[in-house]
């Protein structure tokens, strides 16, 4: 029985904290596309585009074998790696409730899983371990908070009517995990898709895998055969549902270890002089002391770290309200209440393609079409995050129940749909927001000044000391992020964990 | 209006029949109040009427369709977004127009809820949701009401003046209801549904007590 508010107040949609906040992310936005380099640099941006077109259209399969190769050692990386991630996850979430474990995984996952395979580039070399450790680790951390969540959630009852001498590993297999099984295995095989992604990707640093083969018919121009690689990408996501059978997985997980490639024999010297020499401060090294490694890191900071922060931040901040708008423009194609189930096939034909396509695989493309500055990056960036949010929206908005006489057509998505969309709308964005910032920071490999091209740079360079310093502040930046997007979350009474938003 | 006619109507639900066949005339100015066990298929018959979809009817249905982000106000207006243009709709849910305030306050007035306009419909009680429902209805002044047990959540005093005002403003009106006293009062005609047929049909003043328990 709330009726305080002043009568001669009009209440508007504008006046709604959760507006609000969005009007705040909006206008940030705004100062950053004015700020930001969002030119087309090459010459001849669109007949490029069409031929990379040709190319989707047309695709060449006259390299099929080499691709199906490439496609088995993708999916060996992701089995191999997400496996061994779910499973020291599930350990990592038994003991979540000390502190210094949960600082340890938030720090893990704020380190892109491109950064740890150039850092285990370095001592691994080009071994399958280092492809394999760097979905792991990532993935690993992830899983630990998420699981752990899941498990907060559930029922303790059955706990409690047990035995308390029945030991944690029984009671744990017996009364927590049968209840959530439904829920961890979903989740599960989600970020299994997101490690499919990021497989393919790990190709850019040198693993066999699709992202290699792409990048070398990409420098040759052989845009058939870079449609056929994106064809058979799109597919085996597409069909996941299809060939991902529980029984089938545990086949898939045993095979795929033996399935990763030789690559090239570790050289235990690498690792050794990797810790003991590559990655002690330069001036530490050479005898300058601390005066010298002052000046060292203040150089580092001004000189790399601070631009590139700069620069993440405003792409960050682009690609975050970008993304928010797509999927407000987009959900309606794959809505029940605008379109009718014949119709939602292109729609969902889009956001499958938008989604499914890793956004540096996306960045590299458009890329090499417009020439560098953040417009490939930032519309890579709202292309996916868009499409997985508006996928997401959009699955929700076909459970809302409408009134029967409710009126059609653009009323009814501002006034009936996204009123009540907009809660969960705002917590899938939110949430999102660190995972965009930790694949913008990547995408500076590909050459945008992002915290990325530092490391990037640092790494050419053969400076591992640097390299390492930028990843740390990249990691801190994640967190901070991430952490304010939780305060907004909170403050806004948003739902807050993640495990119910992704495996939607 | 013209009158408003089911012809050997059913409805089947998951291969069962749950109501029918029906046949039903509704004239203009007819005031119906359908009762009947809950189940017995009142609600099917308000969907089965609701189906022609004419823009001449307004619903109220028994889940009341609130969006609770939105405020009274917005909600009530909710009736008439399809006699305005989009971008119409679109201001007045940014910046409300004061002619629509004045116009939306006058309709709470008469259910007592004038206070709550800027309230959101979520931190409402059950029976001012229903109010803020009912408001919308009478704001969208079509000649037909259809309503699914538009009182069930209301007080004695509440209910008849919600009645008052849904018949005074609707020429025609069908309504679902569990209290037979109110039924009797406010409709000219009593409906009785029965396993989803119709097993009474009679004028208000000819119906005894004893017809209506015999559908309980």
């Amino acid at each position: 029985m709330r009726s305080t508010r002043p009568e001669h107040k009009r209440w508007s949609v504008l006046s709604a904290p959760l507006v609000r906040t969005s009007l705040w992310l909006l206008g940030i936005a705004l100062v950053c596309v004015w700020l930001a380099d969002l030119q087309i640099r090459s010459t001849a941006p669109w007949s490029e585009l069409a031929r990379f077109g040709r190319g989707l259209i047309q695709p060449d399969f006259a390299t099929f074998d080499t691709a199906i190769v490439a496609l088995t050692r993708t999916l060996a990386f992701a089995f191999t790696g997400v496996g061994a991630a779910a499973v020291l996850g599930m350990g990592l979430a038994l003991i979540f409730h000390y502190r210094v474990v949960r600082i340890f995984c938030a720090f893990v996952r704020s380190i892109h899983e491109l950064f740890w395979a150039l850092i285990f580039l370095q001592f691994f070399g080009l071994h399958p371990i280092t492809g394999v450790l760097a979905i792991a680790l990532p993935y690993a951390a992830t899983f630990g908070r998420v699981y752990s969540e899941i498990l907060e959630e559930g029922d303790r009852g059955a706990v409690e009517a047990l035995s308390a001498h029945s030991g944690l590993i029984s009671i744990f297999w017996y009364a927590r995990v049968p209840d959530l099984w439904a829920h961890l295995t979903s989740y599960t095989s989600y970020r299994f898709e997101c490690g499919m992604r990021s497989s393919a990707v790990l190709g850019f640093v040198g693993m066999p895998t699709l992202g290699f083969y792409l990048e070398s018919s990409y420098a040759e121009g052989q845009y058939g055969e870079v449609g056929m690689i994106l064809l058979i990408f799109l597919i085996t996501i597409g069909s996941l549902r299809l060939w991902l059978r529980p029984k089938l997985v545990v086949l898939y997980l045993l095979a795929a270890p033996f399935l990763l490639g030789a690559g090239l024999p570790i050289v235990w010297g690498n690792a050794t002089r990797f810790f003991t020499v590559d990655i002690i401060p330069s001036p530490l090294r050479n005898g300058e002391g601390v005066a010298g490694l002052a000046s060292w890191l203040g150089d580092l900071l001004l000189y790399q770290a601070l631009p590139g922060i700069g620069t993440t931040l405003v792409l960050t901040q682009i690609a975050l309200v970008g993304t928010g708008i797509v999927a407000l423009l987009t959900f309606p194609l794959i809505s029940r209440l605008f379109v009718d189930r014949f119709r939602q096939v292109p729609g969902h034909g889009l956001l499958i393609i938008g989604r499914s396509v890793p956004e540096y695989l996306l960045a590299y493309i458009l890329l090499q079409l417009w020439g560098p500055s953040m417009l490939p990056a930032a519309v890579a960036l709202v292309i996916h995050n868009g499409a997985i949010i508006g996928h997401l929206i959009g699955r929700q908005s076909s459970t809302l129940r409408l009134r029967p006489d409710v009126v059609g057509g653009f009323n009814c998505y501002t006034y009936e749909v996204v009123p009540r969309l907009y809660r969960s709308f705002l917590s899938f964005l939110l949430y999102r927001w660190e995972i965009i910032m930790r694949e913008t920071a990547i995408l500076g490999i590909l050459g945008i000044t992002t915290l990325g091209f530092y490391v990037d740079s640092a790494i050419q360079e053969l400076r591992f000391d640097r390299a390492l310093v930028l990843i740390f502040i990249t990691a801190l930046l994640n967190i901070g992020v991430d952490s304010l997007a939780r305060t907004i979350r909170w403050q806004l009474r948003l739902r807050t964990t993640p495990a119910k938003l992704e495996a939607v | 209006m013209s009158p408003l006619i089911l012809n050997q109507a059913y409805a089947d639900f998951g291969g069962t029949r749950v109501l029918g066949p029906i046949s039903l005339h509704v004239q203009p100015g007819e005031h119906i109040a359908l009762v009947g066990r809950s189940g017995a298929g009142k609600t099917t018959l308000l969907s089965l009427l609701y189906d022609r979809r004419r823009s001449d009817i307004t619903f109220i249905p028994q889940t009341l369709g609130l969006v609770d982000t939105l405020s009274v106000f917005h909600n009530v207006y909710m009736g008439q977004l399809a006699t305005h243009s989009g971008a119409y709709n679109l201001i007045n849910l940014i910046r409300p127009f004061r002619t629509q305030i004045r116009a939306v306050t006058a309709v709470l007035e008469q259910l007592d809820m004038a206070s709550t306009l800027w309230s959101r419909v979520g931190e409402l009680s059950g029976g001012q949701r229903q109010r803020v429902a009912v408001a919308r209805s009478l704001f969208q002044d079509a000649d037909v009401l259809l309503a699914d047990e538009p009182v069930s959540a209301l007080d004695g005093p509440r209910s008849e003046a919600v009645m008052q005002a849904l018949i005074k403003q609707n020429t025609t009106t069908i309504i679902a209801m569990h209290d037979l006293d109110l039924a009797r009062r406010y409709a000219n005609r009593l409906i009785g549904i029965q396993d989803g047929t119709i097993a009474l049909d009679a004028p208000s003043r000819a119906v005894n007590t004893h017809d209506l328990d015999a559908l309980y």
